[in-house]
């Protein structure tokens, strides 16, 4: 889960790294409150989506009349499809040097990456590209953890600043920290600098591991903070893997290999899903009756295809959920069914003992994809 | 012959006695299995079913000569088991727990790597099957035929759509494996596919993977200078919105690298018969051998 750049800066505080003092506004009542910041200040968008400078979503003020100004002029703003809706007030650093770090996966390698650069403040995908060996590369062993003196030897190689070694090391170690003890996918600063109050990390663009909910109580009020898509809150609720999409079939299956692949098969007859619909390993007939629900406020569908292929989900407990929310009801669209797998014999059997005129069976993935594309039209 | 497991298998449950860890025990069990022994803390010298449970792994392998766990315990003490199982001398670890956090993984991989001898496949993957021998795992075996036709895939519920499909056109399979779609799973496509390439009973390969990370492409490297028996190939995910997480941690599409045209290019340029829809899984098949 991505975090915004606030909530990045939440957790500096939890691992004591530095970063600049600052305020949050969610709403430009609060402005009258910025206190304690002195000026100059920056004020930065809180979207997630990158580019938010270049679209005028980070400005400097240099007293309380601009800051007003500005405030105003970036809450709001629509920056790539991302209404602002929150801005961090930060003070503005004197920026001495600029330099770009990251902790990741390297999922090929099976280790921890680290990345390192005296290039910091810019394109940094770009830097990778035309200058290679500006970009310190340093693979993690992850039972053994960063060594400090692969960590120094990496500094030196990346050309940072020596004078200010020692406390470059101390921040990298603790954004390691971050990275390992608090499971984060991603922590990325960009810029971490040097500025005349010492090394500071300026930027966030934190990713955690939502599978480490269990070992982190905080991960789930940040959860709280993120707004997702009206639609996808009611899925989200029910435990649905639900993703919104264009076309105007809708799409139910287990497995997200099944699902995607079930997309493919609906675009290769010429069709298009409106959504991408998991309902996960060993569903219940209500998680079923959920998804039928779900693709019930989307006004753009047209017809509906059930993929499911039983292993861990039995069909049977799939085919009672389709029962309980359609029984005896006049469809919107018309469902196509496609059941194989385990207890696929006695789901049919449940299919076929509760008759409705706007379901149909098909089986197998190719036919059903083909009849619910050609029925939605 | 088959690959990593056959009829003289034998398999410790761990987490034996939860409600998908018994149920699949005893399935397995039914299928012909030799299921030898569970484990669970604190419930040593029980048993489900005439299995005898453990508190250990260890005690299990001393008393049972068990060689195979299959471990299905809920993912905050997935990492502890797994590593349980290796210290304790199994030759291959089929971890079925979905929701393990990465560093979990990335640990267990590591360590398990660097002090012992274990393989380990998955997490949050449905285990591997080798038809009319033995089924660590979830596979519904009902689908499946003894055969010759190796299959791998990092998607659960297409690894079955694809062996349905084979055994429908009457073509068995030697084994068939999820290798699962977490950022690190144990056994890679690349791992599979050497042991495939051993056994003499593999004459074909089917190969299923879907978008994020790099391990097809890395796997069309591979068959293109090591595999010599026909493979065929779908990845999942052409018409998937990039950058968009499809539930799959892996399934995360980031720059070139990674797309589903990519890694189908990859392996057509490595000899591999790829196919457009799952559907054409069965009749490529029938077409290489």
């Amino acid at each position: 889960m991505d975090l915004f750049e606030y909530q990045g800066k939440s957790l500096y505080q939890d691992y004591d790294i530095s970063h600049p003092k600052s305020s949050l506004v969610k709403d430009l009542k609060q402005l009258e409150e910025v206190s304690g910041l002195s000026y100059p200040v920056v004020v930065k968008a809180q979207v997630q989506v990158g580019g938010r400078g270049k679209a005028g979503g980070i400005k400097v003020a240099n007293n309380q009349e601009e800051l007003d100004k500005i405030a105003n002029e970036i809450y709001g703003m629509d920056i790539k499809g991302h209404k602002v809706e929150v801005l961090l007030i930060e003070e503005a650093s004197e920026i001495l040097e600029e330099y770009y770090i990251s902790f990741t996966l390297d999922r090929s390698e099976k280790k921890y990456l680290m990345m390192l650069s005296s290039k910091g403040g810019m394109d940094i995908e770009q830097v990778a590209k035309d200058n290679p060996s500006d970009l310190i590369k340093l693979h993690i062993s992850p039972s053994d953890g960063l060594n400090e003196k692969d960590l120094n030897d990496s500094i030196i190689q990346a050309n940072l600043n020596q004078d200010y070694k020692t406390e470059l090391a101390e921040i990298i170690i603790k954004l390691y920290k971050l990275f390992q003890e608090g499971d984060c996918d991603l922590v990325e600063v960009n810029p971490l600098a040097i500025t005349s109050e010492g090394v500071m990390a300026l930027d966030s663009k934190v990713a955690l591991d939502m599978n480490a909910k269990f070992k982190h109580e905080n991960f789930e009020l940040l959860e709280d903070e993120i707004p997702i898509p009206e639609e996808e809150k009611f899925a989200k609720e029910k435990g649905l893997n639900f993703i919104k999409l264009d076309g105007s079939v809708g799409i139910i299956g287990n497995g997200a290999g099944l699902v995607m692949s079930t997309l493919d098969v609906v675009a290769e007859h010429g069709g298009s899903a409106s959504n991408f619909l998991d309902i996960g390993g060993g569903a219940k007939s209500e998680t079923v009756s959920a998804a039928l629900e779900v693709l019930e406020t989307d006004s753009n569908v047209k017809s509906v295809l059930i993929n499911i292929f039983g292993g861990i989900t039995r069909c049977d407990l799939v085919a009672e959920g389709i029962v309980e929310a359609t029984n005896g009801k006049e469809l919107k669209w018309p469902i196509v069914i496609r059941l194989d797998g385990t207890n696929s014999r006695e789901g049919l059997k449940i299919l076929k003992n509760n008759p409705n005129d706007n379901i149909f069976i098909s089986e197998n993935m190719d036919e059903a994809a083909k009849l619910a594309v050609e029925s939605g039209n | 012959m088959s690959i990593l497991i056959d009829e003289n298998t034998k398999v410790v449950v761990q987490g034996i006695t939860g409600r998908e860890g018994q149920f699949h025990a005893l399935r397995n069990r039914d299928y012909g299995t030799k299921i030898v022994a569970g484990t669970r803390p604190g419930k040593g010298g029980e048993s489900i079913e005439s299995i005898p449970i453990f508190n250990t792994v260890e005690e299990a392998i001393e008393s049972t000569g068990a060689n195979v766990a299959m471990t299905m315990v809920p993912p905050a003490f997935a990492k502890d088991a797994v590593l349980e199982s290796a210290f304790a001398g199994c030759e291959l670890i089929v971890c079925i727990t979905e929701g393990i956090p990465a560093k979990d993984e990335a640990e267990m991989y590591d360590i398990i790597k660097k002090q012992t001898k274990s393989k380990l496949l998955g997490p949050n993957c449905p285990g591997l099957i080798s038809p009319g021998k033995s089924n660590v795992g979830i596979m519904p075996h009902e689908i499946t035929k003894k055969g010759n036709v190796g299959v791998v895939s990092r998607s659960g519920t297409l690894t079955y759509e694809a062996v349905h499909q084979l055994t429908q056109l009457d073509i068995g399979q030697s084994t068939c494996i999820g290798i699962g779609g977490d950022p690190v799973p144990g056994m890679s496509f690349i791992d599979v596919l050497d042991e495939y390439e051993k056994d003499e009973e593999t004459l074909a390969i089917v190969m299923i993977g879907e978008i994020g990370g790099s391990a097809e492409e890395e796997a069309a490297e591979f068959i293109k200078n090591t595999i010599s028996k026909p493979v065929v190939s779908y990845i999942a995910g052409v018409t998937a919105p990039p950058g968009k997480k499809m539930g799959h941690a892996g399934a995360i599409v980031s720059g070139n690298k990674g797309t589903a045209v990519a890694k189908m290019e990859a392996l057509e340029e490595a000899g591999v018969l790829v196919v457009s829809n799952p559907t054409k899984i069965g009749n490529a098949i029938k077409e290489v051998i």
